[in-house]
C-alpha cells in the first residue's frame, strides 16, 4: 500500500497526490512514469512522474478525473492508500546539451511539461514556455510554470485568461520572433502533439513528444502501448515514452486510444448508476 | 495386487458445452475413489522410470503407494519434499512427454495417471490441511529472486527450506507470473496458485509485488548495497513477437500476452465489475499452434465470440500444444483452421479489424530442427472475416535485466546463458532459469531450474564460508 501524504486540487478536475514510495523516489527521473491501480478490481492506469523527492521519498502525480480509475482515485483523500504503485517505467527524457527549448504542456499536459522545463530550466537551459487550456477554470500550475521558465504564455481556447487561440500559433509567434530553439518539447493532448510536431517538421527543429497509452504491465510485456514511429513498432511502456515527434504516427495512436471508448463509457455510466444508488440509499 | 486395466480411469470433466461458456476449471479432478483405484494401477517398479522424467524428481511410485494405503497426507509429504508447486504441476506439466511417457504401463495401454494422482493428493492437502509447514531456522543468508513465476518460486521455496531469507521481486500487483497472468483460470484456478504461494510466505519467503528490478533496484544494487548474497534471475519470456506483416497494429489485434493478461490477470471475463475490459467480436482469429494459443483460443469462447478458430502454418500433427489441450480446443467448438498462414491483417476502413488475407501451405522436408518446413502455395491468397485477431506465436526473454546488468552474458534472441548443470550466469552470483534462460518452454522445466539454481546457490553460500 502507498500512502498519499498530499492532496491538492489543482482545477474541478485536476487533482495532484503526493504518494510514499520510497523505492520509486530514488530512482525516478523526468520523462517516467508509474502505474497504479486503486482497488482489488481495479485497472492499471500508467500515470507520467510529476515529480519525486528523494529524500521523503515520495512521487507527485497529477491526474484528470476522465474514468472510472481516476474518479476513484480522486476521492481518495490524504492518509488514505493506493493499492498498487509502480514504477519508474520508461526511459527518462534526454536533457544532455540542450541550451534553448520551448516547452509546450496541453491542459493536464502541463503537470507533465512543467518539470521537464524545470529539469532544463535548473539545468541552465533557456526555457519558453506556452501552456493551453479551454478555458481560465482549468488553468493548472501557473505559478510553478512561471517559476520553472524564462518566458511564459498562458493560451485559452476562450481568451478567459491569457492569450485567446491555441499552443501552435504561440509558437507560431516565437518562431516569427527569431527565437531558435534546440528543442521543442509537446506534452499533452495527441492531437496537439500531432500540429505541434507537423508544424516544427517543416522547419526541421527537434521535437519530443511523450505518449501516454493504454497499457497494462509497463514492462514490454503486453504490447498494448504499440506505436509506429518512423515506421517501426514500438512500445510506449519500455521504448518511450518520449519519442520523436516527426516519426510518430499520430492517426494510428489516437485511433488506438479510442479502443476501449464503447467499454469506457458503458463501464461509467454502470458506475455513475451505482454511486448514484448509495447516495439515494 | 496392481489393477491392470490398460486405461486411466478417466478424470471427471464439465461438459464441453458446458464448460465453453464459464471459466471454472475444466477438469473437476479425481474422487477419492478413483485417485485409490488409479494408484493400484501402478506397479511399484524398482528402478522407477518415471523418477528420470520428472524435471524435479519426483519420488512417484512413492507418493502414489501412499495414496493407495489412504494417506492422502503422506502422499502429499512426498511430493512437497521435491516439488514445491504440486497443485500447479498436477494440472499443467506435460506429463504425456515426462514421467508418464516412461511409465512401464504405457508399454502396452495407458500410463498411470500421474498427473492426475499428483493434483489429487495436492488438492486434498489444501482443502483438509491448514497447518502452517514448519519454518527451518535461519542460517543468517539473504538471497534475492527476481520474477515469481515457476522458476522463481520454485527457487526461493528450496533457498527458505534450507534456511535462507529469501525476497522475491515480482513486477506485477500479485505474484505467480504466468500462472497468474498467462494459464487461464479454466485450466489453473488463481486460487490454487495463490495457496501455493501461501506456503511460501509461510515458510518465510517474503514477496515484494510492484518491484521492478532493473527500474528501480538493478541486480548490481541487489548484491552490493541491499547484502544479498546471490541473485536468482527467473524473469520469464515476455516480450512477445509479432508476424511483421501489415495491419498489425489495428484495433482489436491483441499479442496473445495482453489478451491473456486482460483475462486472468485483469479478470476482464468479469467487466463491468472489474474495471479492464477485452474486445471479442463475433468472429476471433488466434495466429499460432502452441499452448498460449489454445489457451487464447478456449478464453475466446468463454468470453462469447461465435466463432473461435486457430490459424497455424502447420498441420494438426505439428502443432507444439499439448494433445490434451488441442483436444479440449476441438472439444470446445474451436475450429483449427491448419496449412494458413496470415500474409496481411485487413482494415474495415476505420481501423479496426475485418479480417486476414491468408496464403495456404504445404509441408517440406524436415529441417534441421527436426520440424517439417512450410511454403507458401502460390496464387492461393484468399481473405477471411474476423473481428478480433491475437497472435500468439511466440515470446522471448524480456530485454530489461540484460540491458541493466553489466556483465551478464545472453544469447543473440535474448536469452541469459548458464551453465545449465549449475544455473551459474557468467556474471558471479547470479544465477537465472526457466523462460529467461530457455524462452518459452514449460511449468517444469522453469521449476527444475530453480531447484538446480537453489543448490548450487546454496554450495556457493557455503563455499564462500568456508
Amino acid at each position: 500500500m502507498y500512502r498519499i501524504v498530499q492532496k491538492k486540487t489543482l482545477n474541478p478536475q485536476v487533482k495532484l497526490m503526493t504518494v510514499e514510495a520510497p523505492a520509486i523516489a530514488k530512482k525516478a527521473r523526468p520523462g517516467q512514469f508509474i502505474i497504479l491501480r486503486v482497488h482489488d478490481e481495479g485497472e492499471r492506469i500508467p500515470l507520467t512522474i510529476a515529480g519525486f523527492d528523494r529524500a521523503a521519498g515520495t512521487i507527485t502525480i497529477v491526474f484528470q478525473e476522465v474514468g472510472r480509475t481516476t474518479r476513484a482515485l480522486g476521492q481518495l483523500e490524504e492518509g488514505d492508500s493506493i493499492l498498487d504503485f509502480v514504477g519508474p517505467l520508461g526511459i527518462p527524457s534526454h536533457t544532455e546539451g540542450i541550451r534553448k527549448a520551448c516547452v509546450i504542456g496541453g491542459g493536464l499536459g502541463t503537470a507533465i511539461a512543467w518539470p521537464q522545463a524545470k529539469a532544463l530550466h535548473d539545468l541552465g537551459a533557456e526555457v519558453h514556455m506556452i501552456c493551453g487550456f479551454r478555458n481560465k477554470d482549468l488553468v493548472i500550475l501557473e505559478d510553478e510554470v512561471r517559476a520553472a521558465s524564462d518566458r511564459t504564455i498562458i493560451t485559452t481556447d476562450d481568451g478567459s485568461n491569457g492569450v485567446k487561440g491555441f499552443v501552435t500559433d504561440q509558437l507560431k509567434a516565437l518562431l516569427a520572433e527569431g527565437n531558435e530553439y534546440d528543442v521543442v518539447i509537446a506534452i499533452g493532448p495527441l492531437v496537439m502533439m500531432k500540429f505541434v510536431s507537423q508544424m516544427t517538421k517543416p522547419l526541421g527543429i527537434r521535437t519530443i513528444v511523450s505518449l501516454n497509452p493504454v497499457m497494462i504491465d509497463g514492462t514490454g510485456m503486453c504490447g498494448g502501448c504499440r506505436v509506429t514511429v518512423g515506421g517501426k513498432t514500438k512500445f510506449a511502456c519500455v521504448d518511450g515514452p518520449d519519442f520523436d515527434g516527426h516519426e510518430v504516427d499520430f492517426d494510428e495512436a489516437i485511433r488506438r486510444s479510442s479502443m476501449y471508448r464503447d467499454e469506457e463509457k458503458q463501464s461509467d455510466e454502470m458506475h455513475q448508476c451505482r454511486m448514484g444508488g448509495l447516495s439515494n440509499g | 495386487m496392481a489393477d491392470m486395466s490398460l486405461k486411466k480411469y478417466p478424470i471427471p470433466e464439465q461438459d464441453p458445452n458446458q464448460r465453453n461458456k464459464n471459466f471454472a476449471e475444466v477438469s473437476l479432478g479425481y474422487t477419492e475413489e478413483l485417485a485409490r483405484k488409479e494408484s493400484a494401477r501402478c506397479l511399484q517398479c524398482k528402478n522407477k522410470p518415471c523418477v528420470a522424467g520428472c524435471p524435479v524428481q519426483v519420488d512417484i511410485p512413492g507418493f502414489i503407494a501412499k495414496i493407495g494405503q489412504g494417506d492422502f497426507e503422506a502422499a502429499y509429504d512426498v511430493l512437497k519434499s521435491t516439488n514445491t508447486l504440486p497443485a500447479v504441476c498436477g494440472r499443467v506439466c506435460p506429463q504425456e512427454t515426462q514421467c508418464e511417457e516412461r511409465c512401464v504401463r504405457a508399454i502396452k495401454g495407458q500410463s498411470v495417471g500421474i498427473g492426475r494422482l499428483e493434483r489429487f493428493a495436492a488438492d486434498r492437502h489444501m482443502e483438509k490441511v491448514c497447518e502452517a509447514p514448519l519454518r527451518p531456522s535461519p542460517n543468517g543468508k539473504k538471497v534475492a529472486v527476481v520474477g515469481s513465476g515457476p522458476a522463481g518460486l520454485t527457487c526461493a521455496g528450496d533457498l527458505a527450506a534450507m534456511g535462507y531469507a529469501v525476497t522475491v521481486y515480482e513486477a506485477f500487483h500479485v505474484a505467480g507470473g504466468v500462472l497468474m497472468y498467462g494459464i487461464p483460470e479454466f485450466r489453473l484456478p488463481k486460487a490454487i496458485v495463490q495457496k501455493e504461494i501461501d506456503d511460501l510466505r509461510k515458510l518465510g519467503v517474503e514477496i515484494l509485488t510492484n518491484r521492478v528490478v532493473g527500474r528501480a533496484e538493478t541486480i548490481d544494487e541487489l548484491l552490493d548495497e541491499e547484502g544479498y548474497s546471490a541473485v536468482f534471475v527467473g524473469t520469464g519470456a515476455g516480450l512477445p513477437s509479432f508476424m511483421n506483416v501489415p495491419g498489425e497494429n489495428l484495433n482489436s489485434v491483441y499479442t496473445a500476452n495482453e489478451f491473456l493478461t486482460r483475462i486472468n490477470l485483469m479478470k476482464a471475463y468479469k467487466w463491468p465489475e472489474c474495471d479492464t475490459p477485452v474486445r471479442i467480436g463475433k468472429r476471433v482469429a488466434v495466429v499460432g499452434g502452441g499452448n498460449v494459443a489454445m489457451d487464447a483460443a478456449r478464453s475466446a469462447k468463454r468470453l462469447g465470440a461465435e466463432e473461435v478458430s486457430i490459424v497455424y502454418r502447420r498441420s494438426e500433427e505439428e502443432m507444439p500444444a499439448r494433445l490434451e489441450e488441442v483436444h479440449h480446443a476441438k472439444e470446445e467448438g474451436i475450429r483449427l483452421v491448419t496449412l494458413t498462414n496470415p500474409t496481411a491483417i485487413l482494415d474495415d476502413g476505420k481501423g479496426w479489424v475485418r479480417g486476414m488475407t491468408v496464403v495456404d501451405m504445404e509441408l517440406g522436408e524436415v529441417d534441421a530442427k527436426g520440424r517439417r518446413s512450410t511454403h507458401a502455395i502460390p496464387g492461393s491468397e484468399h481473405d477471411l472475416a474476423f473481428e478480433t485477431v491475437v497472435i500468439a506465436i511466440g515470446q522471448s526473454p524480456n530485454p530489461l535485466i540484460r540491458q541493466t546488468t553489466p556483465g551478464l552474458s545472453t544469447q543473440r534472441w535474448g536469452g541469459i546463458i548458464v551453465d545449465e548443470s549449475t544455473g551459474a550466469t557468467s556474471k558471479p552470483r547470479v544465477y537465472a532459469g526457466g523462460d529467461a534462460v530457455t524462452g518459452a518452454a514449460t511449468v517444469i522445466l522453469a521449476m527444475g531450474a530453480g531447484k538446480i539454481a537453489a543448490k548450487s546457490i546454496d554450495e556457493l553460500v557455503r563455499s564462500s564460508e568456508a
